[in-house]
């Protein structure tokens, strides 16, 4: 089913945040240029199992480059990012779309349904890609999409369903692979305040029962309070906010 | 808010004693800060000596006597003016981390990390309030809904400061 077969319980024991011994995915010292726009300078990340951690600055900081890194997408010019004792700075492109597909789940702002397939499909195709049997794999999304309390809008397409139902869907099909890191950027971003409040609420409910750490992009602080810690990233650096808190 | 008010109101649904006043006022307002019992019959006196609440009946019991409590035309009249008045809106808090700030950037001190350290404080505040309103009813979600929305006003003006700091910088320092 996965590149890196595993199941929920066999990483509920690596929590535990600021621990260097629940580390799942870390990156050291990323830099990343695009053209002479400098994206990351020197970022630091690194989130346990089972966390959620909230990646927020301004603009064009670098937040959503630095989530492209960690999550496989883009490589960076130098760093390094590890994911279970794996180089994914190193992999192959063949290796990093398996580990994309089998460990790690994504949740995007827009667009990121096939408007061809309904939301039930939409749910299922990362276990079908991951060769899982039509049968199974919606059998398995179903579940999720009752979780995220869309069940009923199943055999809709994309285009028949409001926004907030859209992006439950999506979070649905991110989490149907079973995935140890959730990456989402900006997951409610095109949603208003009481729908996006909810899928936050599912998001980390459904993560946290499954022990997958979530890496949330966002500007909103509301939607930033529903993590476990903040990272800021400015001017292409992270920083770990937790360690100033109560110290006022 | 106004803990007279708050009293006399719930007296307004019908008459009560001390401890159950106390007991109601905790269960629906009193989520941070619990009423003590003498704030209770310090205000249950003072609502007595001007006339917006008087004594329905005294209980003889084992120990001390009970006062039951009800609210009079006055009071009533009362907690319909100040439902009816709105409430001043305060920027106080703004205020206070603007002269921080700007006594920071003077003296030379970290403006950015005075920033960042209130906004670590605000956020771990919103986190708080965020998993009591998950774990809450309706009553708890709108509650923390209100301190959520003002706590994120705050942040939103940390970070228009933070955006800012070098000019504010200069300008303090001028």
């Amino acid at each position: 089913m996965t590149a890196v077969a595993h199941t929920a319980s066999a990483h509920a024991d690596s929590t535990g945040a600021g621990s260097g011994a629940g580390v799942l995915l870390q990156a050291e010292g990323l830099h990343k240029v695009y053209g002479t726009t400098v994206a990351l300078d020197g970022a630091d990340f690194r989130i346990n199992a089972g966390e959620v951690v909230a990646v927020m600055g301004p603009s064009g900081s670098g937040k959503s480059t630095l989530l492209h890194c960690l999550a496989g997408i883009v490589p960076p010019d130098s760093g390094t990012v590890t994911y279970r004792d794996q180089q994914v700075s190193s992999m192959s492109d063949a290796q990093r779309s398996a580990l994309r597909r089998g460990d790690f789940g994504f949740v995007f702002q827009f667009g990121q349904l096939v408007p061809e397939l309904t939301c039930l499909e939409n749910a299922a195709l990362p276990m079908r890609l991951a060769g899982a049997g039509r049968k199974d794999a919606e059998a398995g999304a179903k579940k999720w999409l009752e979780r995220l309390e869309v069940d009923d809008v199943r055999h809709h397409r994309p285009g028949q369903v409001s926004g907030g139902q859209g992006q439950r869907v999506a979070i649905a099909r991110a989490l149907a692979g079973n995935p140890r890191v959730v990456f989402a950027d900006e997951p409610t971003g095109a949603l208003d305040s009481l729908n996006g409040e909810r899928v936050m609420e599912l998001l980390t409910q459904a993560a946290r029962e499954t022990q997958a750490a979530v890496v949330l992009v966002t500007h909103e602080s509301r939607v930033a309070a529903y993590s476990d810690r903040e990272v800021v990233v400015r001017d292409g650096k992270a920083r770990d906010m937790t360690m100033l808190a109560g110290a006022v | 808010m106004s803990i007279s008010h708050t009293l006399l109101g719930l007296l307004e649904t019908g008459p009560r004693h001390g401890y159950d006043l106390k007991r109601t006022f905790d269960e629906k307002f009193g989520h941070d800060r619990p009423l003590h019992y003498g704030q209770v019959y310090s205000t249950m006196s003072r609502l007595l000596k001007n006339g917006l609440v008087e004594v329905d009946g005294i209980e003889a019991g084992g120990g001390p006597e009970r006062k039951r409590y009800a609210i009079t035309d006055a009071g009533i009249t009362d907690v319909e003016g100040w439902l009816a008045t709105p409430e001043k809106p305060e920027p106080y808090l703004q205020s206070t981390l603007y002269t921080k700030l700007v006594l920071a950037l003077l003296t030379g001190r970290d403006g950015q990390g005075l920033l960042d350290t209130q906004r670590s404080e605000h956020l771990r505040l919103m986190r708080e309030l965020t998993r009591r309103k998950t774990m809450g009813d309706l009553a708890d979600q709108l509650i923390c809904d209100h301190a959520l929305f003002h706590l994120e006003a705050d942040l939103r003006w940390l970070e228009t400061a933070a955006a800012r700091l070098d000019k504010l910088a200069k300008e303090v320092r001028a």
